[in-house]
């Protein structure tokens, strides 16, 4: 019996590397979760789901595989459930459905058919950044699927991606209580085995600030429930040269050590240029696996900025606003009580901005409506294109020094992707 | 005399329907306004019906799309051909670029894309300056409110 995915994770006894993999064909995908279960390090599968099929599109989805068009992903909703079966069969060990959908029933469905039980996302963090849906859909469409995964599976796991919101450019405080208001959501529709995520972002020292200070508020918030915190591998514009990749990986990977997750989702040496071969992934994990070897937590916390107060004082606000989370968030984003910079869609107030600092710290630029002290506001000069490519492309250009010396070039809006 | 203000051109961008990234379209929008654009941002994962409407709706003088989730190609060229049959869009300079497919630049795509109407098309290749440029060329005399 193969375990559920939280007991596995808590079980490691290492940080577990995760891939973000997701191909359209059963025996590619086969493949993928085999040799992720058979790379050199403690590992659990991905199976990363199409872009029609996070958008519901499930006709797209159908018309691609007919006429054999590539997809970004696994079409779990579409592709065939008895060679779906037999890769889960011969995959057998933990495996995590990604997805990216505001309204995520036609996945958590196909779930419950195959009887896989781990999934992530949230009501905030897959409609916001990825979606057109009103906040106030994807709210309870994600309550009922919830509800029902943790009806269904004795082992259903959830992870908040609202730790990663944007993929860049947010300041750790939101993400942090995001990230917390996501996992009580889950928890509050009855899952009881949750992960809470945060994504490596553009400093070290604030990294394992907000890495300590989400799972202070874990601690707090979530007395009753099974949780471990993964970090993301930075998730913006990727360094281009191979070598530049890896250092970057390694980093997050001495990061999610020393700043206590448990799991990390790695990214590939392919990132900047597209997306990975299986090769590529079992490449990261290894180096990922090793270099968490090579590192230890550290015995103290960090110096306190201010950064849990901060993520306390969102989260406080938010639950002070309904005794329903759903309609606390709906209510907190109408307000702009939460508010996401750079975040485009409608439900969103889009009067918070953020800079990184000459320090590589994200700061406020202004906290619009969010119940924040101004003075967590750093003065910053008016946002231009090339100030917001300098900024995006900040880490890649820092791992990938020696070479941008040498090619002299400037990175292109098309660079500007996948998050 | 001197000659009437010009406004400036409007441009329309867009994602396509199943792409959900919009950094490319922040950064785009800070762009064409700095070059002397009005912009409508019409955000993530535009459907083909919406992607229209909104073409109609604000009669702009073009369409940039911008889309970098591997389905651009196909999307891209659905969306543009549909744009083509319609009456409002069947002149207008239609710009599409980004990561158009799963495996990497690929010329195939972009002359796909070309056959389905697009008036130019952008890979991993393209400087900020050069896809001004390219605007304003497809633009013509509608340019002349640009800076």
């Amino acid at each position: 019996m193969t375990p559920g995915f939280g007991a596995a994770v808590r079980a490691a006894g290492e940080l577990v590397v995760q891939p973000r993999m997701g191909f359209a064909d059963p025996r590619a995908m086969r493949a993928g979760l085999l040799a992720t279960r058979g790379a050199r390090a403690t590992t659990v599968g991905t199976i990363t789901v199409d872009s029609y099929t996070r958008v519901g599109d499930l006709a797209a989805a159908r018309l691609a595989a007919e006429r054999g068009t590539p997809l970004n992903g696994y079409p779990i909703a579409t592709a065939d459930p008895v060679a779906t079966a037999e890769m889960l069969a011969a995959a057998a060990f933990p495996v995590q459905v990604r997805h990216g959908s505001a309204l995520p029933a036609p996945v958590f469905d196909a779930m419950a058919r195959l009887g896989l039980a781990a999934t992530e996302g949230g009501p905030v963090s897959y409609c916001l950044p990825y979606s057109r849906v009103p906040l106030s859909r994807a709210v309870p469409g994600w309550a009922e699927c919830v509800r029902r995964l943790a009806g269904s599976a004795e082992d259903a796991h959830l992870e908040t991606f609202g730790g990663c919101m944007l993929g860049q450019l947010c300041p750790p405080g939101l993400l942090v209580a995001l990230s917390v208001l996501e996992a009580l959501f889950f928890r509050s529709h009855g899952v009881r085995d949750v992960s809470l995520s945060l994504t490596q972002q553009t400093n070290r020292e604030q990294d394992l600030e907000a890495l300590h200070a989400l799972r202070a508020l874990a601690a707090r918030f979530l007395p009753d429930t099974s949780w471990h915190v993964v970090l993301y591998a930075y998730m913006g514009v990727y360094p281009r040269t191979p070598s530049g990749a890896r250092a970057l990986l390694a980093d997050a990977a001495e990061l999610a050590v020393r700043g206590g997750a448990a799991r990390l989702i790695v990214k590939t040496e392919a990132e900047a240029h597209r997306i990975p071969t299986t090769a590529e992934n079992v490449a990261a994990l290894e180096l990922a696996a090793a270099a968490a070897r090579a590192a230890t937590p550290d015995p103290l916390p960090p110096p306190d900025t201010g950064l849990l107060a901060e993520a306390t004082a969102l989260v406080e606000a938010v639950l002070d606003l309904d005794a329903d989370l759903g309609r606390a968030l709906v209510r907190a984003f109408a307000a702009g009580v939460l508010d996401v910079p750079f975040c485009l869609h409608a439900d969103n107030a889009g009067r918070a901005r953020s800079h990184v600092d000459d320090d590589g710290w994200l700061r406020w630029s202004s906290v619009g409506s969010m119940p924040l002290d101004r003075g967590r506001a750093h003065r910053a000069p008016a946002l231009s294109s090339s100030g917001l490519l300098a900024a995006l492309s900040r880490v890649q250009r820092r791992y990938d020094e020696e070479e941008s010396r040498v090619l002299g070039d400037r990175p292109s809006p098309a660079a500007l992707g996948p998050a | 005399m001197s000659a009437p203000a010009r406004r400036a051109p409007l441009v329309l961008l867009s994602s396509v329907s199943s792409d959900a990234h919009t950094w490319n379209l922040v950064f785009l929008q800070l762009l064409l306004e700095e070059t002397g654009h009005r912009v409508v941002n019409l955000g993530a994962c535009v459907p083909d019906d919406l992607l229209l409407a909104e073409v109609a709706a604000h009669a702009p003088d073009a369409v940039v799309i911008s889309t970098v989730n591997g389905h651009g190609h196909a999307d891209g060229a659905r969306v543009v051909a549909a744009l083509r049959a319609g009456p409002a869009a069947a002149d207008l300079p239609i710009v599409v670029g980004g990561k158009l497919g799963v495996a990497g630049p690929d010329p195939a795509l972009a002359e796909a894309l070309v056959r389905a109407g697009a008036s130019a098309v952008f890979q991993d290749d393209v400087t900020p300056a050069r896809l001004v440029t390219t605007l304003r060329a497809a633009l013509g005399p509608a340019a002349a409110g640009a800076r």
